[in-house]
């Protein structure tokens, strides 16, 4: 029964991924300009391409990591008014699709944009002082603004289930915070950081739209060369081979982080977030954790605050303009209904992924028996896979080899799931290999069969990450990443969808629509997250 | 355990009432009583009024679902991918730029429809009509006309205008290789300074400070100083009647187009858009009556307002509006065959000399 | 109730266990008793069901356990680290085994508080067990074990991390409540005095094997070994040899033969209990090395002209240094 159930994930990447993987490789490297393949090797611009691509990540996501630690510390470790609030709000930017968020860091960092007038306006200048657009630095910021959360919020739910104890017994030793905290959590905490970090690499790694649209024309990602090789030049070859590098890549790193994981994943002494989080006691705690709030905040809610204040310069009237057919266009969206599907989409994805996910993060769980170590780093690493692939290979791949299949809703979601099962499989699995065998076997001899063991003590442990994973595939969902925008259903658009439609055209009103839309998908993420987060599944909140 | 009852009652609520209302999803060969599907695969950019579509279906008993695939290049890529088992019955959107690849693959069944003769012949660029023209529109640069009043200067006139010191960095284009407009304009380059001269021009307009952008949106709206989102150049390739939608879409505000044309010779270039059956559609006798209804006048004449080109029809009536779209006199000249022997070498050369 | 039949157990290659007998009688507590890594908590976690020996067979009230899984085998454990389940509280830590018994949901709760009550925690039923003390904590962990009523309770090491007052406490108390109920129990430890407080029987677990097996008395009196001597704490170890005449002859001089215990053989040892050993004028020099006050006497390690180490007892303190003669009043013989 277990062997069948461990399968699921299996099957599912078979035939979701593997199979459209392969038919457009194949398709591929048939055509008969395949020779083509050669000026990758042969021409130093790709080898500069790949460079660049791992450069940014590894640089991307060393500040991602270290800006968001603190934050992770933060909402772990105490208890605060507002809390869920803030940390659903650190998830929006995710969300957001990317021409929205370039046109608000456009319209705040551009060399016209709100912070460049006020400087020039406040010291008398000529020319705009901040001319960040199109360099490294404003991808960096923009990775930065969208993975924020990642780190968040799978460091911090490890942490917080952390045994504070183990701090404490350093300093009574005689460490300062600063060395109990780089002896004693820090090891502590690698499984989580490094499962957050990987995350975070090949997000960074297969970035497209924020290094198209804000990086400019002349800086390039492997994912935004195999986008270029496509869609006009249609060298398929090329944007083959480039995929595949891609893809080595994430495979490459995720069998190295594999084996990191493997040393450092220890049965800990995990206590529940009750116990573990307390209020906010002296003076200076509070102070600094305001400054520290406060940062984080106008980091990343600036941007998004200035979409939703836009929304309205008019009145609401962009709003009331959503709900106007008025050109008794065919491809209206109805407001409502591009909200429902969304939602729908997303729900069921969250159910999926959330199944899959713990299934695939219990068949990868690091028994005794060292013999079955490597087939399991591999599927580790298989698993990471969809998140490392390029959307537009892959997107092609569902129009080759799932066409057929193109008419159904189930696609729409299997696709949503393909991108979301990865979030969490990495959310869950640093706390499951972290319960101590020791309870299941004192439930065993308790007389509890397997399956009990399972619902008594795995589940209420496991589920507060499962509840991470559960938010990352709902946003995931709501903001359609990767290839899901190539396999959606025209009749059913979602929000992002009608975002796409309404920029299609210029003008005032269609530009405020996009960013009322905007809005709305802000808020009915933001509500999704905080119920998600809400559910309690089996017995007590962990 | 009480808890997980409610819980997934709960959601079994959500879920349902979150269901799509069921869109039947009829068999693409129904029962001869109910409506048949046709599928029309489109680009993104793709409009139609609903009363008029709802005209087509109640004349052949059909149901006509619009399936939106991307961008141009995009959309057609996968239509061509997909031939084997096409995704749908026709498609529209390939333009002149791209009409060589799309009959180069075979994807469209040759079919002369009802209107054929009066189309111009300017626009018939396949004389078996495996294509038929539909719309088309001039790819032209726009200019925005309070910035060039403020500065006192003259908005530029021809291309030659956009390597002169006095209007450097004052520009925005599209990648070639990532856009339509971006393929367009390029080819305008080559139309108007030759095969041999037009990288000069672009090595030019690289020395002079000249933006590139991945996309049509992004360049519109974020970065020219009419989108209002902080851009700062007031010179940017767009659509011919981008100034007029200015207007149509400004709610009221605008009585002019806030933004010019370019419309110098040679300075735009005319891009044609294009519908064919594919071959292998399920339901080819309907994609084959859509073709003929798209070049009805009914829907000749809804074209302007939902898509912001013209008609290929001449006897199609314009709005009122379109008193501000514009058309270039001379648009630039690039011959289909030259097209589709040197497209992929001329942006591959342009991204030697602009982007490396 | 339980009977180890020749049970065999390798561990990296190693033997760990071999050829493990042992019967546990109803209403009988054993211990099992031998130095870290001798496999006392291999043994336990075999009769768990936890692993599997290579060989040999376990058989519980009749019934042969090999095919039967942990938690239907009836046994119950507790565990060296107690392993109490975080995310729930003192009750429902408790209530646990009675909820995979299936009993009725008002049986549970009188049962939980009978046997809060049995252990001195009544009252506790609300806590967190995170925030409990160590002593506490091991009770409840006690309580969880006892309240199924299961036919045979073990315990690997679980007064480990407690001081050594507690630890003896709770071993009496221990001791007591189990014997109250009159369940059957294998204790396993690696403290002498522990296994010999709580214990009816006691076996020794040494290099794979059994190496002794009886009541704590008689295992004190008449160790099999130098290896059970030596564990007890009698380190007063020398070889020795028999000679036809009768006597003994050792490196500390000659001796009559004990009037029992001749294990003959080649290796022979002689044991010379400290309280055996008296100060005296005359008799075996010997020079104070080290002298220490410990329950209620002062415990003495000498060197004797010899060569020989020893330990003795006396009621009042020895100074360093001084030399003092030693007599020895009987010896015993034991086997290496």
């Amino acid at each position: 029964m277990r062997y069948f159930l461990y399968a699921l994930p299996i099957v599912f990447l078979v035939t979701f991924y593997f199979y459209p993987l392969g038919a457009i490789l194949q398709t591929s490297f048939a055509r008969e300009n395949a020779r083509a393949v050669a000026e990758v090797f042969t021409d130093p611009y790709y080898a500069r391409v790949l460079v660049f691509t791992i450069g940014q990540a590894t640089l991307s996501t060393l500040l991602t990591v270290l800006i968001a630690l603190p934050a992770a510390y933060i909402f772990a470790r105490y208890d605060f008014r507002g809390a869920a609030l803030l940390r659903a709000m650190t998830t929006l930017p995710f969300v957001m699709p990317t021409i929205v968020v370039a046109t608000a860091f456009s319209a705040l960092l551009g060399p016209r944009g709100s912070i460049n007038l006020a400087l020039m306006q406040l010291f008398q200048l000529e020319q705009p002082p901040l001319r960040i657009m199109h360099t490294l630095t404003i991808i960096l910021l923009a990775h930065i603004f969208y993975n924020f959360t990642v780190v968040l919020r799978i460091v911090g739910g490890f942490w917080s289930n952390l045994d504070p104890q183990l701090e404490h017994a350093a300093r009574v030793l005689g460490a300062t915070r600063a060395r109990a905290f780089w002896h004693i959590t820090l090891p502590l905490l690698a499984p989580a950081l490094l499962a957050a970090a990987l995350l975070v690499f090949i997000f960074n790694f297969t970035s497209f739209g924020i290094i198209l649209i804000l990086g400019g024309a002349r800086l390039a990602t492997l994912e935004v060369e195999i986008y270029r090789q496509t869609v006009n030049l249609f060298n398929l070859p090329v944007a083959a081979t480039l995929s595949l590098i891609q893809l080595i890549c994430t495979f490459a790193l995720t069998l190295i982080y594999t084996r990191l994981q493997a040393r450092l994943a220890r049965p800990l002494r995990l206590r529940p977030q009750t116990t573990v989080r307390r209020p906010l006691a002296r003076a200076r705690e509070k102070i600094v954790v305001a400054l520290y709030l406060a940062a984080m905040v106008l980091f990343l809610m600036t941007p998004l605050v200035s979409i939703v204040v836009a929304s309205f310069e008019d009145g609401g009237s962009y709003y009331a303009e959503l709900f106007i057919n008025r050109r008794d266009s065919i491809m209206y969206v109805p407001p409502i209904e591009a909200v429902r599907n969304s939602l729908f989409f997303a729900s069921a994805t969250v159910i999926l992924a959330a199944s899959l996910g713990l299934i695939a993060a219990y068949s990868l769980e690091q028994r005794q028996h060292s013999r079955m170590s490597v087939p399991v780093r591999l599927l580790d690493a298989v698993y990471m896979l969809p998140l490392g692939t390029s959307a537009v290979t892959l997107g092609f791949g569902f129009i080759l080899a799932l066409g057929g299949w193109r008419a159904s809703i189930a696609l729409v979601i299997l696709a949503h799931t393909l991108v979301a099962f990865p979030f969490v499989v990495r959310a869950i699995l640093p706390i499951v290999r972290s319960i101590a065998p020791r309870l299941r076997e004192a439930a065993q001899m308790l007389g509890a069969s397997p399956e009990r063991v399972w619902r008594e003590i795995d589940l209420p442990i496991v589920t507060r990450a499962l509840l991470v994973g559960a938010v990352f595939a709902f946003t995931v969902s709501m903001g359609e990443f990767g290839a899901t925008m190539l396999v959606a259903r025209p009749d059913l658009p979602t929000i992002p969808m009608a975002i796409y439609r309404v920029l299609a055209q210029p003008g005032l009103a269609n530009f405020g629509q996009a960013l009322a839309l905007s809005t709305i998908l802000m808020g009915v993420t933001a509500l999704g997250i905080l119920a998600v987060e809400r559910l309690r599944v089996g017995e007590a909140e962990f | 355990m009480f808890k997980t009852i409610v819980f997934v009652l709960l959601l079994v609520g959500w879920l349902s009432a979150c269901a799509p209302a069921p869109t039947a999803t009829p068999a693409p060969t129904a029962t001869p009583s109910g409506p048949r599907e046709v599928v029309i695969m489109t680009h993104d950019s793709f409009a139609a009024s609903e009363s008029v579509i709802k005209e087509f279906e109640s004349a052949n008993n059909a149901r006509v679902k619009i399936l939106k695939s991307g961008d141009t290049g995009s959309a057609l890529n996968k239509a061509i991918l997909a031939k084997a088992s096409p995704l749908a019955d026709a498609f529209y959107g390939v333009d002149n730029t791209f009409l060589s690849r799309a009959l180069k693959e075979g994807i469209f069944e040759a079919y002369k429809p009802a209107g054929a003769a009066q189309i111009p012949a300017e626009f018939v660029l396949d004389a078996e009509f495996r294509a038929t023209p539909i719309d088309y529109g001039d790819v032209c640069l726009n200019y925005d006309r309070a910035y060039f009043a403020k500065k006192n200067l003259a908005p530029p006139q021809t291309l030659d205008d956009l390597i002169k010191p006095a209007y450097k960095g004052l520009t925005v284009v599209q990648n070639p290789a990532t856009s339509s407009p971006g393929l367009a304009f390029l080819l305008a380059t080559i139309g108007y300074f030759g095969k041999d001269k037009y990288l000069d021009f672009w090595k030019a307009m690289r020395a002079n400070d000249v933006l590139v952008t991945d996309g049509w949106s992004d360049a519109y709206y974020a970065k020219s100083t009419w989108g209002g989102k902080g851009g700062d150049r007031p010179i940017v390739v767009s659509y011919a009647t981008s100034p007029a939608a200015e207007v149509y879409f400004s709610k009221g505000k605008l009585t002019e187009p806030p933004t010019g044309n370019v419309l110098g010779d040679g300075a735009c270039f005319r891009q044609i858009e294009f519908i064919g059956v594919l071959k292998g559609a399920k339901n080819p006798d309907l994609a084959r009556k859509f073709v003929d209804f798209m070049l009805s006048t009914k829907f000749q004449e809804d074209i302007p307002l939902q898509m912001f080109v013209f008609p290929v029809m001449a006897d199609a009536k314009l709005p009122d509006f379109y008193k501000f779209a514009q058309t270039a006199k001379k648009p630039a000249v690039v011959s289909a065959a030259d097209i589709d022997a040197n497209r992929e070498a001329w942006i591959k050369a342009w991204t030697e000399v602009v982007l490396r | 109730m339980l009977e180890l039949v020749n049970i065999t157990k390798q561990y990296a290659g190693a033997p760990l266990l071999h050829d493990i007998s042992l019967t546990i009688h109803a209403g009988e507590i054993v211990s099992l008793l031998g130095p870290s890594g001798s496999g006392k908590t291999t043994l336990l976690r075999i009769i768990a069901g936890l692993e599997q020996p290579e060989q040999g067979e376990v058989i519980f009230e009749g019934r042969h356990l090999r095919d039967v899984p942990p938690h239907r085998r009836g046994i119950g454990m507790m565990f060296q680290d107690l392993a109490l389940f975080p995310h729930k509280n003192v009750f429902e830590n408790v209530a646990f085994g009675l909820r995979m018994q299936g009993l009725a949901r008002a049986e549970i709760r009188a049962r939980v508080h009978e046997t809060l009550t049995l252990v001195g925690l009544a009252g506790f039923a609300e806590r967190d067990v995170n925030n409990l003390s160590g002593g506490e904590q091991q009770r409840v962990a006690l309580a969880r074990a006892l309240a199924p009523r299961p036919r045979l309770l073990m315990f690997d090491e679980p007064l480990g991390a407690l001081d050594r007052l507690l630890r003896e406490q709770l071993v009496t108390e221990l001791r007591a409540i189990l014997k109250r109920i009159g369940m059957t129990a294998l204790y396993v430890t690696h403290d002498q005095d522990e296994a010999f407080a709580m214990a009816d029987r006691v076996a020794i677990l040494h290099a794979t094997r059994i190496v002794q097996l009886g009541t704590p008395a008689e295992i004190y009196r008449a160790p099999a070994n130098t290896f059970v001597a030596q564990f007890l704490g009698l380190t007063n170890l020398f070889p020795a040899r028999q000679r036809d005449d009768g006597t003994v002859e050792t490196g500390l001089g000659e001796f009559a033969l004990p009037p029992t215990g001749h294990p003959g053989g080649p290796s022979v040892y002689a044991l010379i209990r400290p309280e055996r050993v008296r100060i005296s004028t005359t008799g075996i020099a010997a020079q104070v090395e080290e002298c220490v006050f410990r329950a209620g006497k002062y415990r003495a390690r000498v060197l004797t002209a010899q060569g020989a180490r020893m330990t003795i007892e006396t009621e009042n303190a020895l100074a360093l240094g001084a030399t003092i003669h030693l007599h020895i009043q009987t010896i015993e013989l034991i086997q290496e």
